[in-house]
């Protein structure tokens, strides 16, 4: 891409440019130029936001709503006046305050760094219990932490590999359906199938990496993306086995060594251990089970990156000619990375089955492998805390503005792009090296490390 | 025969609209290598333009069709062009020359927000337009009584088709707009430092590429007739499928891709199942590039060891 | 000096590009136990003799023989080149360093045990739950990667990226991180390009350790003459991809055709000529 512009742009891309001639009054040009903005923004807004088509018996009809647009023009105007005045101006007292209070509070944290990871961890383990902990907060940690869970997972692929792939969800979809398929029809319990799921969509991730080995950088992007749509498509239109769009329904609840979370039954959780009937039982299992399936992924994929086959990922992100001058057959690493990848891809298919008891085409779309994607690269590029981290912030937050209903998701994609350009490498940036020769443990920054070509 | 034709007036057809995506995706890649995922969006956001353009003007009593086309044509390009040149300003400009992954993720992110902000201001509901362009010519009738027929509407799209890729050959191969384009596309860095404005090419760059989409949009409601705020994504994969399956960065492999396209999908659709057509059209895309890794007319890429 | 064994033998190798010749029917040996350098004018196709050698170009004809010295031969133009690393123990240097600039130097030389390690690992998967067996052998590729880091003198450097390191050192690392493979045949491209006279010198102590101490072979393409006419034991000379003149340096820097094919192309070369004839 583009070196020279990124010195002159990047980090003050909105500076305003070194006036030509005499110097002109910074109120009067930053109010020229917040005109036009806002001018902008009444065209863009003009024929969307100004005019709404209304479904009526007599066919569409329009109905005019220009104060919308008027609205834009001001907001923007405005908007735009105040930033150019007190945020973009070069030495701005407004931004060097944050900025210095920004900068304080990453120095003041950074010893707590590793801390951070164990304080999550215990909060983690002790949220079920935290007063004031009730059901729909269990649920959206439930939620949060499968999206922790697939992002570890696909930071195998795309942060440690540098393989971009665009289609995870396709995994998440291959262990769902293993799961909803062996448990019904053959009455396999969960803990049963789930290493059976993880399996099978490991071996998904091959077949489907074989072909793919060859593509770089964005064709192997679209391609990821096909097979993604592909299997979709499939679980759409194969009525037989998959339901089709009514996908499939009943799918077994996980047991707890046998004993079931029903209130009524043989054998059932509460009556064993004399407890009172409660349906959050199963909702604080059901959380147990899927922040142990976290901790197996964090634990594993952790451990890979420190062996060979983790070192040798990382190293084909770096260069793969160098790699392969070095004896590394790339091929089966790549395939590896994607089969790791899967598979953990395929265990929270399985728990995602599980815990809804219900699965449809419609919970395995693209966006799906969009999020999980966003989550591994706002988190900061194989950093696994600040996948954590972006999980939480990203899905715990969607989940939290529940009640703005269609704005939340506008909300959502307008993160995605304002946490991007101001950290374009991701929240947690830097790279842990996997081994030491000296006693000292320094990070590399990410300057240094390269994002691959696959 | 015959119906082998009409499949093929129609695949024409639709990969005509899908190559006119492609190209916005393929002038983008080629210019500054990144996905520029919102660009279906774009399309949806033209579409949208020109139905509302269309049903202001028959409000207003404009019921001259040429003029009518042509007035909706003038401002869906405009205001979808607008919309192009904000999204790469306000979303892809700060992070040129950073993290290759960073305008992906920003990109899909504005894909988000322009389709639920369409989804907001016009309602989730399908919008479906009256037919505007009626009537067609019978080519020919087979002697057991099948009609081969070509609609107006297909010609508009393909003739409109042919008349703008003309004029995007020429700006591309004669204009000094069209040797900034390359010669950015080239070698960024020394483009800028031979006195073109780099910024300002890349931005006319996606303003092009978004007049197509509006261009592609108003050929969409025209010939379906029905559109709602997720069409974009649909019509985007597909469109980003045709620029790579043609070579990505390649004008005219971008209108390939595309045209092959809209066969595929409208031939698997007429002679096998027209639910597997996607799967058709993606398992193309995956076996053409297995075989030609930069597609059908792209340069390969020769790694230089 | 008496005949050695040879380790390599290209016999009439050619390589095409489209209508371009780039080697035309290239024969020479290199010889267990020597340095044998490869030098010509810009554009004469060393650095493709290289790249067939290490298997990113497959010769349109001709054959590449290595043998080691238990007898075992290998014929390189057959083997994918990741392979030719792995089992004919050939190791290579880019002329443009390729390094993993993101991890640390101590992990780039870990990188190139790789396969030793994944072996010593049961595949990586084996040790994420039992790694007892491997912590040792994980030492014992630390010790190797310490060995070469002393002899570089980069061992201050270890826990820092490499890509954080002057141009000088970055070149000394991938000639270390290539030993780390433990090959029998070192081919370096350029290896001297950019580096002060100071930092020559170190480099032509280090090559001549290798091939002494080590013996390990070398193949050198080099443009500076001081570094190959000191060091080598063996030159093939070569203009626009055929061999003009072979022979020890005493031979090659009297070689009228080695002059004038320096002498008709570039004018720095043409001075490091003249300075090395007289």
């Amino acid at each position: 891409m583009n070196q020279a512009t990124a010195t002159s742009e990047n980090g003050k891309a909105h500076a305003p440019r070194a006036p030509h001639g005499p110097a002109r009054n910074p109120v009067i040009e930053a109010a020229k130029e917040s005109f036009m903005a806002g001018l902008l923004a009444a065209v863009l807004a003009s024929f969307i936001l100004g005019v709404k088509t209304v479904d009526t018996p007599g066919g569409l009809q329009l109905q005019y709503r220009w104060h919308l647009v008027l609205y834009a023009f001001a907001l923007v105007t405005v908007g735009r006046f105040f930033l150019r005045l007190f945020w973009w101006k070069a030495g701005a007292a407004l931004p060097k305050l944050v900025g210095e209070i920004g900068a304080g509070v990453t120095r003041a944290t950074a010893p707590l760094g590793k801390w951070v990871g164990l304080a999550l961890a215990v909060t983690a383990f002790a949220l079920p219990f935290i007063p004031g902990i009730g059901r729909y907060e269990l649920d959206i940690a439930i939620l949060v932490l499968t999206y922790v869970l697939l992002g570890w997972g696909l930071n195998v692929v795309v942060g440690y590999a540098g393989l971009l792939d665009l289609g995870y969800v396709a995994f998440y979809a291959v262990g769902a359906y293993s799961y909803a398929l062996l448990a019904k029809h053959f009455g396999l319990g969960f803990w049963t199938v789930l290493p059976l799921a993880g399996l099978l969509a490991a071996l998904w991730g091959m077949i489907l990496g074989f072909p793919v080995l060859r593509l770089r950088g964005d064709y192997l992007a679209i391609v990821t993306l096909a097979f993604g749509e592909i299997i979709r498509i499939i679980l759409l239109n194969w009525q037989e086995v998959t339901g089709g769009p009514d996908g499939i329904t009943g799918i077994p609840r996980p047991t707890f060594f046998g004993l079931e979370f029903k209130r009524f039954g043989e054998n059932t959780f509460h009556q064993f251990f004399g407890l009172e009937y409660s349906s959050l039982h199963r909702i604080i299992f059901l959380y147990f089970i899927i922040l142990a399936l976290a901790m197996i992924t964090f634990f594993v994929t952790n451990r890979l990156r420190r062996l060979p086959v983790g070192r040798a990922w990382e190293a084909m992100r770096e260069g793969e000619i160098a790699c392969r001058t070095l004896g590394i057959n790339t091929t089966n690493t790549k395939l590896t990375a994607f089969a790791v990848g899967a598979f953990f891809g395929g265990l929270g298919g399985s728990f995602f089955a599980t815990r809804q008891g219900f699965i449809s085409p419609e919970s395995f779309t693209f966006i799906e492998s969009a999020i999980i994607l966003a989550i591994v690269v706002l988190g900061g590029l194989g950093s696994q805390i600040g996948v954590a981290i972006a999980a939480i912030v990203m899905i715990g937050g969607f989940e939290v503005f529940r009640d703005l209903e269609e704005y939340r998701m506008l909300i959502f994609g307008l993160l995605m792009v304002v946490i991007m350009v101001w950290k374009p490498r991701g929240l947690v940036s830097s790279r842990m090296p996997t081994i030491f020769l000296g006693k000292e443990k320094r990070a590399i920054s990410a300057d240094m490390v390269q994002e691959g070509q696959g | 025969m015959e119906y082998f034709l009409q499949q093929l007036i129609n695949g024409l057809a639709l990969g005509s609209i899908y190559g006119l995506i492609a190209i916005g995706y393929t002038m983008v890649y080629g210019i500054i290598g990144m996905i520029n995922f919102a660009h279906g969006d774009i399309f949806m956001i033209g579409a949208f333009v020109s139905l509302i353009v269309f049903l202001i003007l028959i409000g207003l009593g404009v019921t001259w069709i040429p003029l009518t086309l042509l007035l909706v044509l003038l401002v869906a390009m405009a205001i979808t062009a607008a919309y192009g040149w904000t999204v790469e300003r306000l979303a892809y400009r700060p992070l040129r020359g950073s993290f290759r992954l960073a305008p992906l993720i920003t990109a899909i992110g504005m894909s988000i927000f322009l389709q639920n902000y369409v989804q907001i201001a016009q309602g989730a509901r399908v919008k479906a337009l009256p037919p505007i362009i009626t009537g067609g010519y019978t080519l020919m009738t087979s002697p057991d009584g099948f009609v081969v027929q070509i609609s107006n509407i297909q010609i508009i799209i393909m003739v409109v088709t042919v008349v703008l890729m003309t004029i995007f050959a020429w700006i591309i191969g004669k204009t000094s707009l069209g040797r900034s384009m390359r010669a950015t596309e080239q070698d960024s860095v020394m483009a800028g430092l031979l006195g073109i404005n780099v910024d300002r090419t890349i931005s006319l760059t996606f303003v092009i590429g978004a007049a197509l989409a509006a261009v592609a949009g108003l050929m969409f409601v025209l010939y379906y007739g029905v559109i709602d705020f997720y069409i974009g994504f649909i019509a985007g994969i597909k469109a980003f499928t045709a620029a790579v399956l043609g070579g990505i960065g390649s004008l005219p492999g971008a209108m390939l891709g595309g045209l092959i396209i809209g066969l595929i999908e409208t031939m698997w659709s007429a002679y096998f199942t027209i639910e597997y057509k996607d799967v058709a059209a993606f398992s193309i895309l995956a076996i053409t590039l297995i075989f030609l890794p930069s597609g059908l007319l792209g340069k390969p890429e020769v790694e230089k060891v | 000096m008496s005949e050695r064994a040879p380790i390599l033998t290209v016999e009439h190798m050619t390589m095409r590009f489209g209508g371009l010749v780039a080697i035309d029917d290239l024969s020479f040996t290199a010889r267990h136990g020597q340095i044998t350098s490869i030098i010509g004018p810009n554009g004469a196709g060393k650095t493709t003799v290289f790249n067939c050698i290490t298997g990113f170009y497959k010769p349109t004809t001709g054959r590449l023989t290595l043998t080691h010295e238990d007898g075992r031969t290998f014929l390189l133009e057959r083997m994918d080149d990741f392979r030719i690393n792995q089992h004919a123990k050939v190791a290579r240097t880019f002329q443009n360093i390729r390094l993993f600039t993101g991890m640390t130097v101590l992990e780039n030389l870990m990188v190139a045990q790789h396969n030793t390690l994944m072996k010593a690992s049961g595949y990586s998967f084996a040790a994420v739950f039992w790694p007892r067996g491997y912590r040792e052998k994980e030492k014992e590729a630390v010790e190797l990667a310490r060995y070469w880091l002393e002899k570089t003198g980069l061992v201050d450097r270890a826990d820092e990226p490499a890509g954080s390191l002057p141009y000088g050192e970055q070149r000394k690392l991938e000639i270390a991180r290539a030993m780390c493979t433990r090959p029998r045949l070192l081919c370096l491209d350029e290896p001297a390009a950019g580096l002060n006279p100071k930092e020559s010198d170190e480099l032509n102590r280090l090559l001549v350790s290798i091939r002494d101490d080590e013996r390990v072979s070398i193949l050198l393409i080099e443009h500076d003459m001081g570094v190959v006419m000191k060091i080598s034991d063996h030159i093939v000379v070569l203009d626009y991809g055929k061999k003009i003149a072979e022979g020890t340096p005493e031979e090659v820097r009297n070689d009228p055709a080695v002059i004038a094919a320096y002498l008709g192309v570039e004018d720095e070369d043409v001075a490091d000529v003249k300075e090395e004839v007289q």
